[in-house]
């Protein structure tokens, strides 16, 4: 069996806080052991690597990506977004149904999975759709799509209207003991608002999106998650009240948690202006007051999870005046380096803003990998947190350009990914050697 | 005159107040053009002008068409219906394919905020916003500056209130920004569903009591109630929304006596206006509209007469 040691490695494991100097051992693609300062007893013939002191990390665990497969290959593929995910660091990611058709039959999360297999270099984690066409109308065979692979239940852009049919849906789901990720939007008090309510929609001629069309869903959520024990994950919060909420309810059960997109923790309201659709988002960007707010929220930890809500969407329906725009932007590439922001910043430490990347999406979604944990995968990373760069169109990997970080000065790069101990992504300024 | 230093007008808020002063008074000097018998300025004689609206207009469409002729330009008109981009064309699109044809200016009217902003640059001409969304129409405010003017004599300290559907309103944005960059006193007065969120952050003041709202006031200008607005949606119904928000006779009698009254039309005779006033003495709808040909001429000639020449 391949063995690999990266040595005079920085181990950052969030899931046991662990930041030390020292030495990791993969064979046969799983961690086998750690150790701090230099390694001892190599396995004969191992391959050894010299990390220099960069930062040796879980791989990144993504809770939110679409693709446009199958229906929308033009957009991104399962290969593609792979692709983009590796040169992000993120060795896993939760795929949402929304396709055409959408994942919600056993036979098309068995599709995805083999098509993942097959053509992607990441883990593909389907989550399947909780209602049948992510119509909002009937409940999908949870445990079907359980069977065939499905990780978890989502309607992905779609929110769950009827409070009735979300009772039956978490209900049914804690059946099979599936996570149900759910993205909460009030329809009715959406409307027809596509930026954050307020002054600046107001002085661009915007309609609004008020934070109530966030929290009035999430609190009705919480209360159903309480009666019926589901393990409950609000996929997107954006605002001041939803952190609140979620630490609120926090107090009775453990089974719930919360994401938050990269762009609403590092962006704001004022981005969008003037009509720059390519910050046209759902959630919306909102207040900078809200962006301090959720930043809060993860280091308290009333927000567990960052992901990078990776929607890829050509330009023909994103270069449009912005309420006629699509939402959405890529992110899978840029994932690692807008979190880093919040570290350079000085707003969060570097392993709280990791563990909300690996360990607690892992913990979420029941999985071995996102630590450095003897037996776990070896899906790593290798990055410099300091590692100068700019976003350009023309370095994007995916097959999208819709990204909201055009021109953005970064801090931090991702210089090696391994999928089960095997390299998928080596940066130009990445470390020699050989790779086992 | 000085050189107006803009390629395009898209908003007001591009503007300051010289540059506001020197359109209302190239404006001014439009006037007797329109009421002499030739009413040709050889101007833009050569020049190619399109109006692109993508929503239906009869008067400001028509007062565009107008003025790009009385100063000698070539004036196409494009409307939704007969354009290609109800068969899925981009707006993008149709700029590149328009800006092809080597136009000197676009007009252009959108349903969407900011979509003429968009279009402003993917093209190599001048672009003239006729109204986008519920952003800004520029043109209908410095017409409304100037109506004002030749009344008043000034627009400085003057109270100018402007009452209806302020949320859905690009005539009030524009307005307040003109009126609040001449310091002018500004007052909104709508029921709060039709009161958008940090209105108050365009400097004016906020009424909910029209009465409240008019006393005192220079000007009154209404602004058009959309039918579909009084659905029950947001308003109940037109019977409650002209009891407390139509300006009548008992209401006006609060603003100053020489108090004029507007409207940016086409007007809802008994739904914000009492038809009596609305053909009154005092209403200067009329010539809201004739200053607009006289506006959106200025508003040509300063664009295109004063560009430089540039080879191609």
């Amino acid at each position: 069996m391949s063995a690999t040691v990266i040595k005079n490695a920085r181990l950052l494991d969030p899931a046991t806080d662990r930041d030390v100097l020292g030495a990791l051992l993969i064979v046969g693609g799983r961690i086998v052991s750690l150790a701090e300062g230099a390694p001892h007893g190599l396995p004969e013939g191992a391959a050894v690597i010299d990390a220099k002191g960069l930062c040796l990390a879980p791989g990144l665990i993504d809770m939110r990506v679409f693709t446009g497969e199958p229906g929308f290959e033009y957009r991104e593929t399962l290969a593609t977004a792979g692709k983009a995910a590796a040169a992000g660091g993120v060795t896993s990611f939760v795929l949402m149904p929304d396709a055409d058709p959408a994942i919600d039959d056993g036979a098309l999360v068995d599709f995805i999975i083999r098509r993942a297999r097959d053509t992607a270099l990441v883990n593909v984690l389907p989550a399947a759709a909780m209602t049948k066409g992510l119509r909002g109308e009937e409940l999908t065979e949870f445990g079907l799509l359980k069977e065939a692979g499905a990780v978890g239940l989502a309607d992905g852009r779609q929110s769950i209207q009827s409070a009735g049919l979300l009772r039956a849906i978490f209900t049914y789901a804690r059946n099979f003991d599936l996570p149900v990720l759910h993205h909460v939007a009030d329809k009715t008090l959406v409307g027809d608002g596509v930026m954050n309510e307020g002054p600046l929609a107001t002085f661009s001629g915007l309609k609004g999106i008020p934070a109530e069309a966030e929290t009035i869903p999430l609190a009705r959520d919480l209360q159903l998650a309480a009666l019926t024990g589901v393990r409950y994950h609000a996929a997107q919060v954006s605002t001041a009240g939803a952190v609140a909420l979620m630490a609120a309810a926090r107090q009775g059960t453990g089974a719930i948690s919360c994401g938050i997109s990269i762009n609403n923790l590092s962006l704001n309201e004022n981005d969008v202006a003037p009509y720059r659709s390519y910050f046209k988002l759902s959630p919306p960007l909102r207040s900078e007051d809200d962006r301090r707010a959720v930043i809060e929220g993860l280091k308290s930890g009333a927000i567990d999870v960052i992901h990078s809500a990776h929607d890829p969407q050509d330009s023909e329906v994103k270069r449009q005046p912005f309420a006629e725009a699509s939402d959405g932007a890529i992110g899978l590439e840029t994932l690692l380096a807008a979190a880093l922001r919040l570290v350079h910043s000085g707003d969060v430490p570097l392993l709280t803003v990791l563990r909300a990347l690996t360990s607690r999406p892992a913990d979420i979604l029941g999985l071995p990998s996102g630590r450095l944990a003897p037996g776990a995968p070896a899906d790593l990373i290798v990055f410099d947190p300091d590692f100068p760069w700019v976003v350009s169109e023309a370095g994007i990997v995916s097959r999208s350009r819709n990204t909201a970080f055009e021109g953005a000065r970064m801090t931090g790069a991702v210089l090696h990914t391994l999928v089960a101990g095997r390299p998928v992504f080596s940066h130009a300024a990445g470390l020699g050697g050989v790779w086992a | 005159m000085a050189l107006f230093q803009h390629r395009h007008l898209l908003g007001i808020s591009q503007l300051n107040q010289y540059e506001i002063v020197d359109l209302l008074d190239r404006a001014e000097a439009m006037i007797p053009v329109s009421r002499q018998p030739r009413k040709t300025l050889p101007t833009l004689s050569g020049k190619t002008q399109i109006n692109l609206f993508f929503e239906p207009s009869t008067r400001t469409q028509a007062s565009f068409e107008i003025a790009g002729k009385r100063l000698g330009a070539q004036v196409t008109n494009m409307s939704v219906r007969t354009s290609s981009i109800s068969k899925g064309e981009t707006l993008i699109d149709t700029a590149a394919t328009l800006n092809a044809m080597q136009p000197d200016v676009i007009i252009v009217r959108h349903p969407a905020s900011g979509a003429v902003e968009l279009l402003s640059q993917k093209v190599g001409c001048s672009v003239i916003n006729a109204g986008d969304g519920a952003h800004e129409h520029p043109t209908q405010a410095l017409l409304d500056a100037l109506t004002i003017r030749r009344h008043k004599g000034r627009l400085a300290g003057l109270t100018v209130a402007i009452c209806g559907d302020i949320a859905n309103s690009r005539v009030a944005r524009s307005n307040l920004l003109l009126l609040g960059a001449m310091q002018a006193r500004t007052r909104v007065i709508a029921p709060r569903t039709l009161l958008p969120r940090g209105i108050e952050g365009l400097a004016t003041e906020v009424f909910t009591d029209m009465q409240e709202g008019l006393a005192g006031a220079d000007v009154v200008m209404m602004l058009r109630l959309q039918h579909e607005r009084a659905n029950g949606k947001m308003i109940p119904s037109v019977r409650e929304y002209y009891r407390f928000y139509g300006l009548d006779a008992e209401k006006l009698a609060l603003a100053k006596p020489d108090a004029i009254v507007m409207h940016p039309g086409p007007m809802n005779r008994g739904v914000e206006i009492d038809p009596a006033i609305a053909d009154g003495a005092r209403s200067v709808i009329n010539e809201q509209v004739e200053m607009g040909v006289a506006v959106r001429m200025a508003v040509l000639d300063a664009l295109l007469a004063d560009q430089p020449q540039v080879a191609a």
